[in-house]
């Protein structure tokens, strides 16, 4: 455990806010979560990332397939992005999805979602 | 071994470590008073981090083991670790509050709702006072900087576990500058890190390790941290084999504090830091475990690194 020898510290730049809540109703309000087909969800994603991801480029610009770290999402970032989607798509993601892999991508994201969207339906 | 185990071992070492006097209880798990014999071990300690990393050229910088308050809540500590932070409070009431206080505490009544939060934070970690003292004085030199600090640190985590303080001593090497400078520096140490102590002669292991953060985003963190091998850690066993205690730790922060402190690079470019610590106490725990209580017994190999 990493108490006496490990200054405690957070990792990465700190430029997504913890707090998503009004990112998450601008999404909705953008036809993310309300619409459930693929091109809402992505559209709502977007919205999320541009709010809450601290990217060092336009959301809008990304493919769905672009690696978003490279595009500057950072450790806290992807807090702040985890948060927002947990929003707004109501659902939680799971302990086993909090990595860097779930969060890497526009594309990962939405199946992530997907998948806890359906399950939370079935 | 269980977790009833580990506590069970825990709770022993610490017993031991009473009986002989090497630690002196204050009645609060994590809070002891430590003997002139245990007081040696880290002084020996400190001159041999000296030793290895005392040629590099640091600045050396000592503060009290508190913080301007200012500097933490800039520091996002809270983000992350709000169930670790101490924050220093003082009474901030009037004479009337000062009677209702003195009778609260007369009949054992809460007595602390007239206390404010002072301009004074306990130290989470020695290196938390040299990055927005570094920022103040403008861009780095070519060489970036290297600090040299020590202070003890306040964590509210109380455990019986000897080797998990709640107030602790940490020396700490901080290098800030370019990525290749930072990264260089990390590495040096984790090689110096396993030379040095195991020149002390202790069973030791170097691991990839996370932060404590807190709550669902920490999780997020702490796998973060570990994909990225940004921390490591070098571990003893003390109180159980198959969950060592972390010592030493190298740690890369990226760009972390250099965004949050503004420090920049001469090239203009945002700063990136690393540290390596020295756990002091633990250091000191693992080697009175290994070599016994008695420091003129121990091998004479092992005498000669700390006392010469």
């Amino acid at each position: 455990m990493p108490q006496d020898a490990s200054p405690p510290y957070a990792n990465q730049s700190f430029q997504g806010s913890l707090s998503a809540g009004a990112a998450g109703l601008q999404a909705s309000a953008a036809g993310g979560a309300a619409g459930g087909t693929d091109d809402g969800m992505v559209a709502g994603i977007r919205s999320v990332l541009a709010e809450c991801g601290g990217l060092a480029v336009d959301a809008g610009t990304l493919a769905i397939d672009d690696d978003l770290y490279s595009a500057g999402l950072t450790s806290h970032g992807c807090v702040g992005l985890m948060l927002g989607l947990e929003e707004e798509f109501d659902v939680e993601f799971p302990e086993k999805l909090l990595n860097r892999r779930t969060f890497e991508s526009i594309a990962a994201i939405r199946d992530a979602v997907r998948g806890l969207v359906d399950g939370g339906a079935a | 071994m269980n977790m009833v185990d580990i506590t069970a071992a825990q709770a022993a070492y610490r017993d031991e470590l009473v009986e002989s006097g090497l630690l002196i209880p204050t009645g609060v798990d994590g809070l002891y008073g430590r003997s002139g014999v245990f007081e040696d071990v880290v002084e020996r300690f400190d001159a041999l981090v000296t030793r290895w990393g005392g040629q590099d050229g640091a600045e050396v910088m000592r503060f009290p083991p508190a913080l301007n308050r200012r500097y933490f809540e800039e520091s996002e500590y809270l983000k992350s670790f709000p169930h670790l932070a101490g924050t220093i409070h003082s009474f901030g009431g009037d004479e009337k509050a000062h009677r209702t206080l003195l009778r609260r505490l007369e009949e054992g009544q809460d007595w602390t709702e007239d206390q404010v939060a002072t301009d004074v934070v306990m130290t989470p970690a020695a290196c938390y006072p040299v990055y927005p003292t570094i920022a103040r004085r403008g861009l780095l030199p070519g060489e970036g900087k290297l600090i040299d600090v020590f202070s003890y640190c306040f964590r509210h985590e109380p455990s019986i576990d000897p080797a998990r303080m709640q107030l602790f001593r940490m020396r700490e090497y901080i290098r800030i500058g370019t990525p290749d400078q930072v990264v260089e520096f990390r590495e040096l140490w984790l090689e110096r890190g396993r030379e040095m102590m195991g020149a002390l002669d202790v069973p030791l292991d170097v691991d990839v390790a996370n932060d404590p953060f807190f709550g669902r985003a920490g999780t997020m963190l702490s796998n973060s941290q570990r994909e990225q091998k940004l921390k490591f850690e070098l571990l003893i066993p003390i109180t159980s084999t198959e969950k060592p205690t972390a010592c030493l730790s190298f740690n890369y922060h990226q760009d972390h504090f250099g965004h949050l402190w503004d420090i920049h690079t001469a090239d203009g470019g945002v700063a990136h830091t690393a540290c390596v610590g020295f756990g002091m106490e633990r250091v000191a725990l693992a080697l009175f475990r290994h070599h016994g209580f008695d420091t003129a017994q121990w091998p004479g190999a092992v005498r000669k690194v700390l006392w010469g």
